[in-house]
């Protein structure tokens, strides 16, 4: 609530500009994406957004978008750990490397992904004998969706272990705590709600991401096929209405699951918080 | 538990912060590492506790080579300059640590750590504040949860990194004192590096002196101030005024501490003229700035009676002399 009086001056002003901002670019499309698929009759929406066809859309963008956002809460915290606590040649090359896949176009990563692990491709070639089926499957989805999401926790993650002292990892190893206990006791808590962040931004963005994974999915009704895709399907077809019903709860899932991780992560760094001031 | 630094020799780069350093610390003894920023003493203090490498050298404790043992195996409790708490854990898990992370069979029970945590909270007068949160607490209460969880382990040394280096000067003193009953109670072998001199002749049986990655004196307070092995020993100890001054065997430099300065209006003969240029007499002793005819500025204590008899004026000239002093080998002189 606004103070009547405060030492920071501008709350009214700010705040004004931000909900103009929001509403302008966030808001009102929002809003229109819900009146037009409200032009839709209950039944009619309900065959729109539960169809089988749909249904299984949405498993494998959640899903896939999930296990993707799993994998890189994992590596892009080794990844971020080995930028922050390690200086060696070449360092600045792979800082670098990281931000990558937000620069290049997702259509470009989708065409080299599906180049590299198709039938005949340099990774393909050798995995698809093994039994392992990247290209044209869900993994292959999974994978596109990594690749997508490595900055978010990456650059998330990377401040906070930066401003981890390295004297609190000595004081637990002078206590006598293992690497492991050191880790989970000590270095884990202190990342994880970080971590949690980073973990959110890959996941939403996964949900969201379009261009690449067109190339690599193949694209196949039920089984390869992600919900943006079939929304564009559908627009194809002239049926906004039912595009729009499908954006419409692909929208409120992905809002509700987001207010769940960062309620999460608030609790976390409200644990957390009181320690900035040591 | 003893502990013995052999030749121990480091370098980070370019810099070498120790050049072949042997110590030898007693059992029960309270030593002090003193010596100015980049001597190396917080290096060697790192290296005893297994935080640091030596490149070459090694650290025995009680005779027995520990150079290799990591720093959890070496059951030594440090205490850093900048606390280094766990500041998700309250104070009670913070001390309680270094119990629970030990294996399971060394592990006491939950009743066990909870007698043991809440008795080094009364050890370290935080007994009410187990349940803050490390940000709830001052710098002092901070450090004393530092050495706490130190102390949770029972080391079989102490080590402390500066301990008192990021406090204020009022709290700094009460809890050097502490700090010396402490360890009078546990009589634990300990080591801690200061920059303070003052600190390290109240708190210390014995003070290492360092410069430059060398020790330069190891000794009671009272043989490193009264007996300094060199030039830098004596300057790094207290203030000093350098005079130049013709001895018998030819002109020389000779170091005076203020308080063994004279100050008086009559002409002498092994005196030196000076004009007065600040007096402060707010403290226990008044110090007197002066700036001699040769444009040297020199400072002498007196104490608050000789200051009353003199009434020195600003300004006014007066005659300088020392009473005691001492001069170094001219080698020594030219080294820095």
């Amino acid at each position: 609530m606004a103070a009547s009086r405060s030492v920071l001056p501008g709350f009214g002003i700010t705040l004004g500009c931000t909900l103009a901002y929001l509403s302008l670019l966030v808001l009102i499309p929002l809003a229109g994406l819900f009146w037009k698929s409200a032009s839709l009759g209950g039944a009619e929406f309900l065959a729109a957004v539960a169809s089988p066809r749909a249904l299984a859309a949405y498993r494998l963008s959640f899903g896939a978008s999930f296990a993707a956002a799993l994998v890189n809460a994992g590596f892009g915290l080794v990844l971020a750990w080995v930028l922050v606590r390690y200086r060696f040649p070449g360092r600045g090359i792979v800082d670098a490397l990281v931000d990558l896949p937000f620069a290049l176009p997702t259509a470009v990563a989708g065409i080299t992904l599906t180049a590299l692990f198709a039938k005949n491709g340099w990774l393909g070639q050798w995995l698809e004998p093994l039994g392992i089926f990247v290209a044209y499957t869900p993994l292959g989805v999974t994978v596109a969706l990594v690749f997508i999401g490595i900055p978010f926790v990456v650059r998330t993650v990377q401040p906070v272990l930066e401003d981890l002292e390295p004297e609190i990892e000595e004081a637990a190893a002078s206590l006598g705590a293992s690497r492991f206990h050191t880790f989970r006791r000590v270095l884990f808590p202190a990342v994880w709600p970080a971590l949690v962040t980073g973990f959110a931004l890959a996941f939403a963005r996964s949900v969201g991401e379009y261009g690449s994974v067109v190339f690599i999915s193949g694209n196949m009704p039920l089984r390869t096929e992600i919900a943006p895709l079939l929304i564009v399907t559908e627009l194809e077809q002239w049926n906004y209405a039912g595009a729009t019903a499908i954006a419409a709860v692909l929208l409120v899932i992905s809002f509700g699951l987001l207010l769940g991780i960062n309620g999460l992560q608030r609790y976390g760094a409200r644990r957390l918080a009181g320690g900035r001031a040591a | 538990m003893s502990i013995e630094a052999r030749g121990i020799h480091k370098c980070f780069g370019d810099f070498t912060a120790l050049r072949d350093v042997n110590l030898a610390v007693k059992e029960g003894e309270l030593v002090a590492l003193l010596g100015p920023s980049g001597s190396g003493k917080t290096t060697l203090l790192r290296i005893v506790a297994g935080l640091e490498l030596p490149d070459r050298g090694s650290v025995l404790f009680d005779g027995e080579d520990a150079t290799a043992r990591s720093a959890r195996d070496r059951r030594v409790g440090f205490v850093f300059q900048h606390y280094a708490l766990f500041r998700h854990m309250t104070v009670f898990e913070n001390v309680a640590f270094g119990l629970r992370v030990r294996p399971r069979r060394e592990r006491p029970s939950e009743r066990g750590i909870r007698a043991q945590v809440s008795e080094l909270l009364e050890l370290v007068q935080l007994g009410a504040l187990g349940g803050r949160l490390p940000s709830q607490l001052s710098g002092g209460q901070r450090q004393r949860v530092a050495l706490a969880r130190a102390l949770a382990v029972r080391p079989r040394v102490l080590l402390l990194d500066e301990p008192f280096g990021a406090l204020d000067s009022r709290v700094r003193k009460d809890l050097r004192r502490w700090l010396r009953r402490i360890h009078e109670e546990l009589a634990i072998t300990s080591v801690f590096v200061t920059h303070d001199q003052e600190e390290a002749l109240e708190l210390a049986d014995r003070v290492v002196v360092m410069d430059h990655g060398r020790i330069e004196q190891v000794g009671t307070p009272e043989q490193v101030y009264h007996e300094p092995a060199s030039r830098f020993v004596y300057e790094f100890l207290g203030d000093v005024n350098v005079f130049h001054a013709r001895l018998e065997d030819g002109p020389a430099r000779v170091w005076v501490r203020p308080h063994l300065l004279d100050v008086s209006r009559e002409a002498s003969e092994r005196g030196a003229r000076a004009v007065v240029e600040r007096v402060h007499a707010a403290g226990p002793t008044v110090r007197v700035e002066l700036r001699t005819e040769a444009g040297e500025r020199i400072q002498a204590e007196l104490t608050q009676e000789q200051h009353a008899q003199l009434a020195l004026a600003r300004a006014e000239a007066v005659w300088v002399r020392p009473r005691a002093g001492r001069t170094f080998a001219p080698a020594e002189d030219y080294a820095i």
